[in-house]
């Protein structure tokens, strides 16, 4: 199949048009050398049925949650799926639709966007939700460039215990702007505040802490936002919204800025993308939110409609005063929430909550009864927690593999001293039994 | 044709001073606001803040555009238009009256001097809008 859709005649008249000789004249400022002097090596074309089985078996290489048991986490979590999800956004209406760009024709998914945020807002105790961003990291680099916006500060203060990946994402994108960024270290499992407070000046956009923090431990949020309050700093908490049916939300305790991580609500893992990154602000910074925002609204006949709002703070009105430059969100993805939370509810919510913590913690019993396996911290957790063993994690991860377990994530890479630790997450999903071989095999794998 | 008032002092971004003492009282023009269009929100610094002359001190946002705003004067904000935020479209209905923004007490009172008279202000807005 040929990609090119005009014919070799059509070229010739472009490039007589534009004084070229040939397609070959146009890449002469790219090096010889990096560029391809043969055709590309592909295999032959294959028919439908081979693809498939070819495909499939390509496929069948991966260690996937269907088929393994998973105690990864560490921002992607495998909580149970419900069924109609997949059902209803591949309706045509949904699954076809991009992020409203002639937003008023698109009701229904104004509509829909409307519920997820107000869902969004309402499990993280904010005033308002934005449409979504790409996903937690790139959420919390807006925030943090929104806390410079707001207190025209330049010094980020983050806590270690947020995500390191979310962290390197904020370094790439506070480059520009030249912020400067002050890291404040743990003290067993949580948030150092003495550290904390020494790391405060009138120079400080915001204190960034995750709750229940990277390592699973919950963060005292309350204490944490009166420390930057008083350093006139805003408090940005990173925390996970289905989590948030159970914990007290960060709003109720003095967040500013709530970002986070949504997919576990609904959003299948899938090699870690595409996310959700969620979004919520307070009532009086709505104006410097980043992203696109749904109100509702009534028609000139006084029926209720929707429509996109406050968007002149936005990059294709406002230009180079934009609040930000993202213009876009991740509405399947949103929608794929938005359908989680209403099949769960209220009360769904909370026990999804309540199973995944309740079994995290038998896990954790369970599993420093193995002599020499221990946890890293002291700091109450959640649903995720940090263990120490006697053996490399690496080794014991590829060991449990063979039983098809996948035990969690080796924190080596991203901090050394971390070397002979091990994240692991126990979701609503995970089963006594599951637990209790996941226990006998890691016994096995350090004897 | 847009009101302008003679008493008053002009920038080239359409704010107008109302010099009293060493006081400048500031807001936006007829002409700007009608440009502007129904205005949803007015963003202010607060009293005490520094504002530099031809330089932004606040934000006013119709259902068209955000704009900037410039200050015609460099001094200290003394006093802000408390009914703005509550109340933005005074900037619209009275933007000479009750839709001012700042008093500025000023550094240098020579800064006037550099400010458009009201005739030159009509030649400068007498082509109409873009």
């Amino acid at each position: 199949m040929r990609y090119i859709s005009n014919t070799p005649a059509q070229q010739k008249e472009m490039l007589g048009v534009i004084g070229a000789g040939s397609i070959e004249d146009l890449l002469v400022r790219i090096p010889t050398k990096a560029r391809l002097s043969r055709p590309l090596n592909l295999p032959r074309a294959m028919a439908e049925t081979d693809l498939i089985r070819h495909l499939q078996r390509m496929a069948g290489l991966n260690a996937g949650a269907d088929d393994h048991v998973c105690f990864l986490g560490a921002g992607s979590y495998d909580h149970a799926i419900p069924s109609p999800i997949n059902h209803l956004i591949s309706r045509g209406e949904f699954f076809t639709a991009y992020t409203p760009y002639q937003p008023e024709a698109s009701q229904g998914t104004l509509r829909s966007i409307f519920e997820y945020q107000t869902m969004m807002a309402e499990l993280t105790g904010m005033d308002v939700a934005n449409a979504s961003i790409y996903d937690g990291a790139s959420s919390l680099a807006e925030a943090t460039l929104m806390a410079h916006a707001v207190t025209g500060r330049d010094t980020l203060v983050i806590s270690r215990g947020v995500n390191p990946l979310y962290r390197q994402v904020v370094e790439t994108y506070v480059e520009g702007p030249a912020l400067k960024i002050k890291s404040v270290p743990l003290g067993d499992g949580v948030t150092d505040v003495d550290a904390l407070r020494k790391a405060l000046s009138k120079h400080s956009a915001t204190v960034v802490i995750q709750y229940p923090n990277f390592f699973g431990c919950l963060e005292d949020v309350r204490g944490i936002a009166d420390i930057a309050h008083e350093a006139g700093a805003l408090l940005v908490v990173v925390a996970d919204p289905i989590n948030l049916g159970l914990l007290t939300p960060p709003g109720a305790c003095g967040a500013d800025i709530v970002v986070g991580e949504g997919q576990g609500l609904g959003v299948p893992m899938s090699f870690g993308g595409p996310n959700l990154g969620v979004f919520a602000a307070k009532q009086e910074l709505v104006r410097r939110m980043p992203g696109r925002l749904v109100g509702a609204t009534v028609d000139v006949d006084g029926q209720r409609g929707f429509v996109l709002t406050l968007q002149t703070r936005e990059q294709h009105i406002r230009r180079e005063k934009a609040t930000s430059n993202i213009c876009t969100n991740v509405a399947l993805c949103a929608l794929m929430a938005t359908i989680y939370v209403s099949i769960l509810g209220k009360r769904g919510l909370r026990k999804v909550g309540e199973l995944s913590t309740a079994k995290a913690h038998y896990a954790a019993r369970e599993l420093t009864k193995i002599p020499g396996v221990s946890l890293r911290f002291a700091a109450p957790f959640f649903k995720e927690f940090t263990l120490q063993l006697p053996k490399s994690p690496e080794r014991v991860i590829k060991r449990l593999m063979k039983d098809r377990l996948l035990a969690g994530v080796p924190l080596k890479g991203f901090d050394r001293a971390y070397k002979d630790c091990l994240l692991v997450a126990v979701t609503e999903k995970r089963t006594k039994d599951e637990i209790d071989a996941y226990a006998a095999a890691l016994a096995a794998a350090v004897a | 044709m847009a009101n302008v008032p003679a008493e008053l002092k002009y920038t080239r971004e359409h704010e107008w001073a109302k010099v009293e003492g060493d006081r400048a009282r500031i807001g936006i023009t007829a002409f700007a606001q009608e440009q502007l269009g129904d205005v949803v929100f007015v963003e202010l610094p607060k009293v005490g803040a520094k504002v530099t002359a031809l330089k932004t001190f606040g934000v006013v946002e119709s259902v068209k555009a955000v704009s900037d705003l410039f200050a015609p004067v460099s001094g200290e904000v003394v006093e802000v238009n408390a009914e703005l935020p509550k109340k933005p479209e005074l900037v619209n209905t009275d933007p000479y009256g009750q839709g001012w923004m700042l008093v500025i007490k000023m550094t240098s009172p020579k800064d006037v001097d550099g400010l458009m008279s009201a005739a030159d202000y009509e030649k400068l807005t007498a082509g109409g809008g873009h």
